[in-house]
């Protein structure tokens, strides 16, 4: 079953450009051991990035997004979580059998990530300013005041306001918004080639929302950097991203650019997706929702996962795990009938 | 800043004077004659028990006997053995003593109980975790008078590596057996502490920040992690050291030191009254001193504790 899903996966992921992408997930597998039993939390991902584009990785809660960036930076805890099988290549290297010290120096110099909590991804005891000089002291070998010019620097691109004054502040004396902008600055000091944000825009108020939304977009311009955007909130993916791939229980159900996918989902479980944001012009009316939960990752349902829940099951659905295939220019979904999904109108 | 501390040391005020007085009520209310016993076999001349009583006021109302202690107090005046030897001298003889002994032993119950800590906090249920977890509660459970006999009579008597006893130079390398036996359960008490701190906050996010930053593990590790897991621990050893300072009636005992542990015991024995008080006020004093900045520390190692 594996086997086929390999070679068609990465078949589909491919999608006319050229070999040598800078960050490529080749069917990767992670698997949290439990006293429970195993829950197989990623079941054969595969994406990439490259320079200069915006890949949002779209899934709700246990879809496995953000296991996934963290197996690529190397921070999942083992145990529980352990990588079963497939690749993850930076410049089409598998950065998965690399020596950790390798491994470390493409953290925050190739890859870093910003994280939906900045509260508690920064360090409480530590002044912001000294966290992000950090990088510069021992990244680059810079002495106390170089690094600390440049780390206003950063707070100044992230449009931190008296740079020079905060850097002295404590994460706690940080307004949310402002904290996750200078998380941004921490995360872009080593000017990496891809940046990771794992829901940057959570744990903040809508407007603030907007705000570091529009920050990241334009310092991913500036930088040409890739850019994987691991959200749930479809609002938030439509402005900003280039492609969008859909997760559900640890799988790729559907990549696609942002317009062929808001206009055509390829896949019942986007198509659900979509119909549940709610909608000025239908006032007054009850909120359509996908009926059912996501599958127990211990358990998950023989044939596809998203069966149980799909209005267009039938039953092949719960017998075969239908792969993730090409549907018409640079697309993939991984639904049996989605070639009648495209073609309705 | 500024106002918490004056406010703090104002506070210490009522505290003083209420465990003072309510020391000094309880060591002069003491049943039995303080006259027993002073003048050897024979029951003290009459002249010499008014010469005393007069001396000491033994006959004022309580409140009056307290309130003049304290007059003499704060002209630094400890007042007297009823053998006439000025309790201050006493205090300044042995109290350097147990400062000595109170830093060995708090030397090594912070490098052993910390390293232990450390190690088992990063490893959990290795060999090691299981020793440490073992051999601490060895610690914890024994009280130091069986540890402080056991160590003197194996190390002192039996293989003689160390001097069975302390001589009165108070080297440190005599010191530390003694240091060891006294900071005993504190060491284990730490090495638990530092061990549920680190592995608490291993798994923090911040922690996984840092290394998703690229920072070596060793700094990680040794500047992130540990600067936060140490916050419970240093908290715990300032504590500890107000405790140690207040003397170590026991280990004193055992390994001849004289400390002001012992004397307070030899003064309870003998019933010398004045020095009792005279000595616990001083404890007292350095206790609530010790306990005031060991809330400091809590805040200069927590940013995110202010205290307005």
């Amino acid at each position: 079953m594996s086997d086929i899903l390999v070679s068609e996966q990465s078949a589909a992921g491919a999608s006319g450009r050229p070999a040598g992408r800078l960050l490529e997930v080749d069917d990767l597998r992670v698997e949290f051991r439990t006293r429970d039993g195993v829950a197989k939390v990623i079941n054969g991902v595969t994406y990439h990035v490259d320079a200069g584009e915006t890949l949002a990785v779209l899934g709700e809660s246990g879809s496995g997004k953000s296991v996934t960036a963290q197996t690529i930076m190397g921070i999942l805890d083992t145990p529980p979580g352990f990588v079963t099988g497939g690749q993850v290549r930076f410049h089409g290297k598998d950065m998965l059998t690399m020596s950790a010290e390798e491994r470390r120096r493409i953290r925050g110099e190739g890859i870093a990530m910003i994280f939906q909590d900045a509260l508690s991804a920064l360090n409480p005891v530590f002044t912001v300013g000294f966290q992000i000089a950090e990088q510069f002291r021992v990244r680059r070998g810079l002495g106390r005041a170089e690094a600390k010019k440049r780390a206003i620097e950063m707070l100044d691109q992230v449009k931190i306001p008296n740079a020079k004054g905060r850097f002295n502040n404590y994460p706690h004396q940080f307004s949310g918004g402002m904290r996750q902008r200078a998380m941004i600055a921490m995360s872009l000091a080593l000017d990496p080639e891809v940046l990771i944000a794992d829901e940057p825009t959570t744990a903040l108020d809508v407007t603030v929302q907007a705000q570091i939304m529009d920050l990241l977009a334009e310092l991913q311009r500036e930088r040409q950097m890739g850019l994987i955007l691991i959200t749930h909130d479809l609002g938030v993916v439509a402005d900003v991203a280039d492609r969008i791939a859909v997760m559900y229980a640890g799988r790729i159900v559907e990549e696609a650019n942002v317009y062929d996918l808001y206009a055509k989902p390829a896949h019942p479980y986007t198509l659900g997706l979509l119909n549940s944001i709610p909608r000025l012009d239908e006032k007054g009316q009850q909120l359509r929702t996908i009926k059912g939960l996501p599958p127990n990752l211990m358990n998950i349902p023989p044939g596809c996962p998203f069966n149980p829940r799909c209005p267009m099951a039938q039953p092949v659905c719960r017998e075969k795990i239908p792969p993730l295939l090409q549907v018409g220019a640079g697309r993939a979904s991984a639904c049996h009938f989605a070639e009648e999904l495209v073609n309705r109108d | 800043m500024g106002r918490y501390l004056l406010r703090r040391l104002l506070q210490l005020i009522p505290v003083f004077i209420g465990t003072t007085f309510l020391i000094y009520w309880l060591v002069w209310s003491v049943p039995g004659d303080p006259f027993a016993g002073k003048c050897g076999e024979r029951a003290c001349p009459d002249a010499y028990v008014n010469m005393m009583t007069e001396k000491f006021k033994l006959n004022e109302n309580i409140f009056v006997q307290y309130g003049n202690y304290m007059q003499n107090l704060f002209q630094g005046d400890f007042g007297t053995t009823f053998g006439g030897r000025p309790i201050g001298d006493i205090i300044a003889t042995s109290y350097p003593n147990t400062l000595k002994l109170a830093v060995v032993a708090l030397a090594i119950e912070a490098l052993i109980g910390l390293t232990a800590g450390v190690l088992t906090g990063l490893r959990r249920n290795g060999f090691l975790d299981n020793l440490v977890l073992v051999s601490t509660l060895f610690l914890i459970a024994l009280p130091v008078f069986v540890i402080g006999f056991v160590l003197q009579w194996v190390l002192g008597v039996q293989w003689g590596i160390v001097k069975p006893t302390v001589s009165n130079e108070m080297r440190i390398s005599e010191l530390i057996v003694p240091g060891f036996v006294l900071g005993s359960a504190s060491m284990a008490y730490i090495a638990r502490v530092s061990r549920t701190s680190i592995a608490e906050n291993r798994r923090a996010d911040y922690v996984r920040t840092a290394i998703a930053k690229g920072l070596p593990m060793r700094r990680v590790v040794g500047v992130h992690l540990l600067r936060n897991s140490l916050i419970p621990v240093v908290t715990l050893l300032g504590t500890d050291l107000g405790a140690l300072m207040g003397g170590a009636i026991v280990t004193e005992g055992i390994f001849g030191i004289n400390g002001i542990g012992r004397q307070v015991f030899r003064a309870i024995v003998t019933k010398e009254s004045a020095t009792v008080v005279s000595i616990v006020v001083v404890l007292v004093l350095v206790y609530l001193l010790m306990n005031l900045l060991v809330d400091l520390l809590y805040a200069a190692l927590d940013p995110r504790i202010r205290y307005e």
